[in-house]
């Protein structure tokens, strides 16, 4: 119980575990970011599939954003990371690409896991933000004479994505929270599963789960001050 | 493949087995969660500073931090001071020895803090005229919380409320990682014996996705019934 033992565990270096806590919150970082990144490219494909007119693409997409937001993140990452991963290797040992005994970066499938997930609610965010775009206005881009591709990059993208930032932004904090659950596979180190090893090593449970929590509590600050500056910037000429 | 369908069938019933305890834990953690929840709205409302500044720092922490984080602080944290003080000797002590207990308290403030904020909007979205009608009929302050506000309110955030409830069953499965054998503990603790990997998560999804829709369909008419009064709702 004496303040400096605890300065001593935040140490840097082999006696203490402040740079395994540093290390861990970039690779948290990390992991979100790519999940995120990876998330909006799956929920715009989920979105053109389900306003598109083909029949069998709608099915594919409303199913996969129904089954995937009825079920618990961890069962979901769970099935995905070994799923990928396993069916991955798999393959490419069979195409003779890699040689026996291949595993796949374990980084890579959590990523694809995680972003699977917040795939299907991005769909649904940027789906809401897509409709609010009136229609008169891609009448009208169509009337000038604008291409598909030049309607969705200069008309309706920057019209959708003020609509889209609430929702977005809500995403991002609930990805960086969400990306804790790969601390279950216990495959890399990030701030989950960094304060698990630590607390394990020590016996000191309340200390270092109260530091990942403080870290976690950062990046929500963080997030929340630039969401808010995004926010300002894309609603400016509305207010 | 057919052996596949097969060995996912196969686990059905163990996992039907465990179901129940991931509905309990959702009612009870429920049902703390939205009392709880409307004490901290109310709280973080009033105007005396020593509730709503503990208050709001609560719901901040919890929000703003991972679940499973709150999970392992409260069971490992507890775990850890407990018993070194007099609780240790109680009769809460069985109590505190099993899993189940953390997990309802921390799903339970975790709740609360997500219930909290969703009523704050709704009691302060109530328009000023109904409190200042209940005033001149010389209600007191207890009064019109029972009879106006309240009531107000929850009718006005019933529907966030219902899908925090879905949100809340879909969390209740992080709890297998504490030892608890809900519908997800089950799951895994099937994938180690039997050494399948597919098979009881894909079981465990079948069971979680049967009731969540039987879930969100009960709560539909519960929610058409407690907002009959709206324009286009009749």
């Amino acid at each position: 119980m004496v303040i400096h033992t605890y300065i001593e565990y935040m140490g840097w270096g082999a006696g203490g575990w402040g740079d395994e806590f540093f290390f861990g919150f970039l690779m948290t970082l990390k992991i979100s970011l790519s999940a995120y990144a990876l998330a909006v490219i799956f929920g715009f494909f989920a979105t053109t599939a389900k306003l598109s007119k083909n029949i069998f693409l709608r099915f594919m997409a409303v199913s996969y954003t129904t089954v995937v937001r009825a079920l618990p993140e961890i069962l979901m990452v769970l099935i995905v990371y070994f799923t990928v991963a396993g069916l991955a290797e798999t393959a490419l040992v069979k195409a003779g690409f890699v040689d026996k005994g291949f595993q796949f970066n374990p980084f890579w499938a959590a990523v694809f896991a995680l972003a699977f997930v917040a795939g299907a609610f991005m769909a649904e965010v940027l789906r809401a933000a897509r409709l609010a775009v009136p229609e008169g206005q891609i009448e009208s881009a169509t009337a000038i004479g604008m291409s598909s591709l030049q309607i969705f990059m200069r008309v309706i993208l920057p019209q959708m994505m003020r609509h889209a930032i609430p929702g977005m932004g809500n995403l991002w904090l609930s990805i960086t929270k969400d990306s804790a659950i790969v601390a279950v596979l216990g495959a890399f180190s990030e701030l989950l599963y960094t304060g698990y090893r630590a607390a394990a090593a020590t016996k000191e449970y309340v200390f270092f789960y109260g530091v990942t929590a403080v870290l976690f509590l950062l990046i929500t600050l963080i997030s929340i001050a630039v969401i808010q500056w995004m926010e300002r910037h894309l609603n400016r000429g509305y207010a | 493949m057919m052996d596949f369908f097969n060995n996912v069938f196969s686990w059905l019933p163990e996992l039907l087995a465990a179901t129940p305890l991931t509905l309990i834990l959702t009612l009870v953690a429920g049902i703390f969660g939205l009392v709880f929840g409307t004490l901290l709205a109310l709280a973080r409302l009033s105007n005396i500073l020593i509730l709503s500044v503990p208050a709001n720092m609560f719901m901040f922490v919890m929000r703003g931090t991972p679940l499973l984080v709150q999970l392992y602080l409260i069971y490992y944290g507890l775990g850890q001071i407990l018993p070194g003080t007099w609780v240790r000797h109680s009769v809460l002590w069985p109590y505190l020895r099993d899993g189940f207990t953390y997990a309802v308290i921390a799903l339970s403030m975790n709740q609360a803090a997500y219930n909290g904020e969703v009523l704050r909007g709704a009691l302060r979205s109530i328009p000023k005229g109904q409190i200042e009608a209940s005033m001149a009929m010389g209600m007191t302050n207890l009064q019109i919380l029972q009879r106006v506000r309240l009531p107000l309110a929850f009718r006005d955030c019933l529907p966030v409320l219902t899908s925090d409830i879905i949100i809340l069953l879909k969390s209740t499965a992080l709890v297998s990682t504490i030892t608890v054998l809900e519908l997800m503990g089950t799951a895994r603790m099937i994938q180690r014996e039997s050494l399948q990997i597919y098979e009881p998560l894909i079981a465990c999804g079948l069971v979680y996705f049967a009731v969540v829709m039987v879930l969100t369909n009960i709560m539909r008419p519960v929610e058409s019934r407690l907002t009959r009064f709206r324009k286009g709702n009749a």
